[in-house]
């Protein structure tokens, strides 16, 4: 843990503001992750700017947008979002794998801009007595031969390993959400399947926000596949506990037919993984496991293992299948 | 016999200070002045110290000190200066003592600050330099180096082998021979080790976090070369400990050392991150081989069984020896022995050594039943030992055959398909698994002061422990009984080392070894009570033989005439005093010597797999216990429940994970090491067995602690193979195992 100035800011233009204008400054909402990863060392902020209390604009609130969208603050806590009714009503996959994520505490506290931010759970990352090049660049990935069992499968670098942790991500890039950022000098949206990245040879960068910008909403598009969706979540406990592998799947049907399908996977990237080329097998065609399971592979394809996780790859193909199936059955549905 | 509060559900006398938050832990002491200690832990598992920079740590305002091996007074040179009571044979660890690394996060400085944030952060500014030795932490590359550990205290080595083991076990018609991987496990307490010392005109009153204050209080004496006298240790409430605490940890030694020094009181909390930096349940390998005749009858059962230790002590547990106790058999041959890694030394967890080897055997025993075409009832039940063939001495009592029947009616045994894979609900796999558990019943000596006012409160106490298991609440239970007192009017004080003598609180010996010293003592109360009763003139007691005599309600009667009565208080006035007291040591009868005293289980299990996706969930788990006398059947219930709970854990979820690159456990937090969470826990069925034992101890109670986990993973992984036809036989079966 290193000392640290504490300032609020009221307003998003105070907050970019205090940010810009110290190296080393970083926005703290729920605090859920960044608190932790402060005492072990591994984020060493000189100065935490607290945006909970920025009420000048709706950052906490979840309105409806111009599109016939949902507009979800940045400051709505993850259990807001997931209770909210029309979350419920109009995006269930959203609602469904926000609840599949960390606890009731927790959710109580973390934000929608704390959960695409939240940095990976790599225990080495979390070690400073061990190497990580995205903790420490250029110092070596000791994941590679290590213990990895709950690491990457896909878009993995031979310098980083490491998945990205939420659940909540995966809901949002299959429902292909946009994200809504500030920043000094103009305000931005980025398509959420832009917004994290992955590791290549700057593993130490998460995501495409740049460092002065901060996260004041995540707009969900009016589609919200609230008739064929399926979040399916595997992990080693009931609860509490990060993905082995999660599906968003969400579908468009017309009788037995798939109109449109979205697929993505959480648990085996460093970002919420998507293949569109696995969607376009499926749409068009029959909601059968033949296809299903063809999408599956497309969806694996150029998957890697690293030893202990070898068993992700055909883990996350079982699950497609069955996550497709689910939300062709509008089982989940109520 | 009636009772009027043993064997009745008593809430815990502690409950209320707990939920208030008004019980106090060891890190939650407040004082004039009080400074914190942060823990600065190794990043080498091995090798020396080349340096410690501290400069940027000290410029800090508010930063005291920074004790290194450089810099702290040299403790007593003597061999047995840091040694404790349950220190198992060898050289124990000096918190630093030495610029020598002998295992990854060991504790190399302590920096003490005004605050326990800037302790930290002055903490994370000290640089260490390293000079790196090779360390080895895997054991599987080990066990040709394994050898047989020295002998510790209490625990002795495996019997020499009966019969014709070998002989007998290649000529048996029906043979099982397997192999088993266990890894380390870590206790996790919710509470994580904490010590308060705090200075009280002129002696350290140190607050910490154990399972023995008197063990603590000797370690500390001999460790900072001080007279007892200047020392007191208290540990009133503990945050749970499962064995972590049996052992000072280092925490204690360097609050005591840094407040003798800066001469302040100092507070030393460790991290998360830092329980894994010292005892915890040993990484195991085992093979049993069982040879059984055509009808399942036991021919021969061999186990050896060979566990980590660390460079500087041997530790070891009873892992082998059930194996030849549990079973009637003729020809055994039981071995153990350590290895030793560039590791903490093991500590004692739960069930030490049963956890472990019982699993192996009950597993093996299962895939016995199966090719002996027996269901695994019956073939235990065909090999049923009446007899402690290890000892070769009778039992002082063993309802393990009621075990099995109860527990057998109350899951609905009989309806289990046989045949793997043959059960189904939905699309998942149902499995029914079942296996016996084991545990000593032990008793040490122990005292217990007992003091009785004229007002009728009385007061007992013994330097005991309650680690959450409900020794507060037994222990007045039984005074209250004994001396025949409304139990609103008496207290009992346990966890400060200068109360009567007791044993660390572990190994499932609390309630019968304090138990009984303070059922004597309350003994003793009651003859002087009588003493004084019948001298008052005209006594109605006067002349009775004590036999005839009740103590009820604070009274004594005779029984035969029960208006003819004294009260406690009457009868102190008329001796004209104001308090009645005694300390009374208890120790085990020598009858004892005669018989092998053991509680017993049965588990049954229920799990559900998906296939697809490897999850195993324990949906129903049903445990009857023999335990002898049940003294409070509400925290007795509890004990057995969270054992449950863990043996959950232990079947699918917890290992610490070595890095062997590193010779570090790496998923050192909650987050990565997995315990069970509520939603993995379905039905539980407690059951006691009626077993009446006058052997065990005056109480007639075996000690609950360990029996509930032991027989609990081997009953779950039976279950998985029930459902799924495949043996998983290391642990923890996680979807990784079950889809590799």
């Amino acid at each position: 843990m290193n000392g640290f100035s504490y300032v609020r800011a009221e307003d998003v233009t105070t907050a970019v503001r205090r940010i810009a204008e110290k190296s080393g400054a970083k926005a703290v909402a729920g605090g859920t992750n960044l608190i932790d990863l402060i005492k072990c060392d591994v984020e060493r902020p000189q100065r935490l700017v607290d945006i909970n209390h920025m009420n000048h604009m709706p950052c906490g609130s979840i309105t409806v947008c111009d599109g016939g969208g949902l507009r979800l603050g940045a400051l709505a806590t993850n259990a807001e979002v997931a209770r909210d009714e029309q979350v419920r009503a109009r995006y269930p996959l959203l609602s469904e794998a926000i609840l599949a994520g960390a606890s009731p505490q927790i959710r109580n506290m973390a934000t929608v801009g704390g959960n695409l931010l939240q940095r990976t759970r790599c225990p080495y990352f979390y070690d400073t007595a061990t190497p990580c090049n995205k903790r420490t660049p250029e110092t070596g990935c000791s994941a590679l031969d290590g213990f990895n069992r709950n690491h990457a499968i896909l878009g993995a670098s031979e310098h980083c390993i490491a998945t990205h942790p939420s659940d909540m991500c995966v809901a949002l890039a299959a429902l292909e959400a946009e994200v809504c950022v500030s920043g000094p000098v103009a305000d931005r949206t980025i398509a959420f399947g832009d917004f994290h990245r992955l590791p290549e040879d700057l593993p130490h960068l998460d995501s495409n926000l740049e460092s002065d910008e901060i996260i004041t909403a995540v707009e969900l598009p009016a589609k919200g596949f609230a008739e064929h969706y399926a979040y399916l979540k595997v992990r080693e406990r009931t609860s509490f506990a990060f993905a082995l592998v999660s599906v968003a799947v969400g579908l468009e049907m017309q009788g037995d037919a798939i109109a449109e399908a979205r697929l993505a996977l959480g648990g085996v990237a460093h970002k919420p993984w998507r293949n569109r080329r696995a969607e376009t097998l499926l749409e068009g065609r029959q909601a059968s496991r033949e296809n299903f399971q063809q999408a599956a592979e497309a969806m694996l394809y150029g998957a890697q293992g690293y030893g202990q996780n070898d068993f992700k790859i055909p883990l996350a193909k079982r699950a497609i299948v069955r996550a497709l199936t689910q939300a062709a059955a509008g089982v989940q549905r109520q | 016999m009636t009772t009027a509060y043993i064997g009745k559900s008593t809430s815990r006398v502690d409950g209320r200070a707990k939920v208030t938050g008004e019980a106090r832990y060891a890190g939650e002491y407040e004082a004039p002045g009080l400074v914190f200690g942060h823990v600065v832990s190794s990043a080498a598992a091995k090798g020396r110290i080349r340096g410690i920079d501290a400069d940027e740590a000290l410029r800090l305002p508010g930063v005291l000190h920074v004790f290194t091996h450089e810099n702290v007074p040299p403790a007593p040179a003597a061999e047995d200066s840091f040694q404790d009571d349950v220190a198992p044979p060898g050289s124990p660890f000096r918190p630093l003592q030495s610029d020598k690394i002998l295992f990854s996060m060991q504790p190399i400085a302590l920096v003490v600050a005004e605050t326990p944030e800037l302790a930290r952060h002055a903490a994370s500014l000290v640089r260490v330099a390293y000079d790196r030795e090779p360390h080895v932490t895997e054991l599987k590359a080990e066990l040709s180096r394994a050898y047989k550990p020295k002998p510790r205290e209490a625990i002795p080595p495996p019997p020499p082998p009966r019969g014709r083991p070998e002989q007998a076990f290649a000529q048996s018609e029906l043979q099982v021979d397997a192999e088993f991987f266990m890894p380390a496990e870590h206790h996790n307490p919710m509470e994580p080790f904490a010590a308060t010392a705090v200075w009280e005109d002129g002696r350290l009153v140190v607050y910490d976090k154990t399972q023995g204050v008197q063990n603590v209080h000797g370690y500390l004496s001999g460790a900072l070369g001080c007279s007892p006298d200047e020392l007191v240790v208290r540990s009133r409430f503990v945050g749970g400990a499962f064995g972590s605490g049996l052992r000072p940890q280092y925490q204690v030694y360097l609050a005591a050392l840094a407040a003798r020094q800066l001469q302040r009181s100092v507070r030393v909390s460790l991290t998360r991150q830092q329980m894994f930096s010292f005892g915890h349940r040993p990484a195991t390998w085992q093979r049993v081989r069982l040879g059984a005749a055509a009808d399942g009858r036991l021919q021969a059962v061999l186990h050896e069984a060979i566990a980590e230790t660390s460079r500087f002590e041997d530790y070891s547990e009873s892992l082998v020896d059930w194996s030849g106790l549990l079973y009637h058999c003729p020809n055994v041959a039981l071995s153990h022995k350590v290895a030793q890694l560039d590791v903490y030394t093991p500590i004692d967890m739960r069930a030490p050594g049963a956890v472990w080897g019982v699993y192996a055997l009950e597993c093996a025993m299962d895939e016995l039943a199966e090719q002996a075409k027996l269901d695994p009832i019956e073939l235990r039940l065909g090999n049923y030992a009446e007899r402690d063939q290890n000892q070769d001495r009778p039992f002082s009592s063993k309802e393990l055959k009621a075990c099995y029947r109860q527990a057998a009616e109350k899951f609905g045994w009989e309806r289990r398909n046989p045949q793997p894979r043959s059960m189904r609900k939905g699309d998942l796999l149902v499995g029914w698994g079942m296996a016996g558990g084991v545990w000593e019943a032990q008793q040490r000596p122990a005292t217990a002061r007992a003091v009785l006012s004229a007002d009728g409160r009385l007061e007992v106490s013994s330097a005991t422990e309650d680690i959450g298991t409900g020794t507060y609440t037994i222990m007045t239970q039984i005074a209250a009984e004994t001396l025949g007192l409304p139990i609103e009017q008496v207290r009992f004080q346990l966890g400060d080392s200068s109360l009567g003598k007791a044993p660390v609180e572990g190994g499932s010996f609390t309630a019968s070894s304090v138990g009984s010293a303070v059922r004597a003592a309350c003994l003793e109360l009651q003859e002087k009570l009588l003493g004084y009763a019948a001298a008052i003139p005209g006594s109605p007691l006067a002349g009775a033989d004590p036999a005839d005599m009740l103590f009820a309600d604070g009274a004594i009667r005779l029984r035969n005439a029960p208006e003819s009565s004294v009260s406690f208080a009457e009868a102190m006035q008329h001796a004209n005093i104001d308090v009645v007291e005694t300390t009374t040591p208890a120790k085990p009868d020598q009858s004892r010597q005669q018989y092998s005293c053991y509680a017993h289980s049965a588990v049954l299990a229920e799990v559900l797999v998906d296939e697809d996706f490897g999850t195993v969930r324990v949906n129903r788990v049903a445990s009857a216990v023999a335990g002898g006398r049940i003294i409070n059947p509400k925290t007795a219930r509890s004990q057995i429940m969270g054992g449950i709970v863990w043996g959950i854990g232990m079947a699918l979820e917890e290992e610490s994970v070595l890095d062997h690159a590193f010779g570090r456990f790496i998923n050192h937090d909650l987050a990565k090491y997995h315990v069970p969470v509520n939603a993995d826990v379905n039905e539980i069925d407690v059951m006691f067995v009626e077993e009446r034992d006058e052997i065990v101890n005056p109480l007639g109670a075996k000690g609950l602690g360990e029996i509930g986990i032991v027989g609990v993973a081997a009953a779950i992984a039976n279950a998985v193979y029930h459902a799924t036809g495949q043996r998983f036989r290391d642990l923890p079966l996680t979807p990784a195992r079950l889809l590799s």
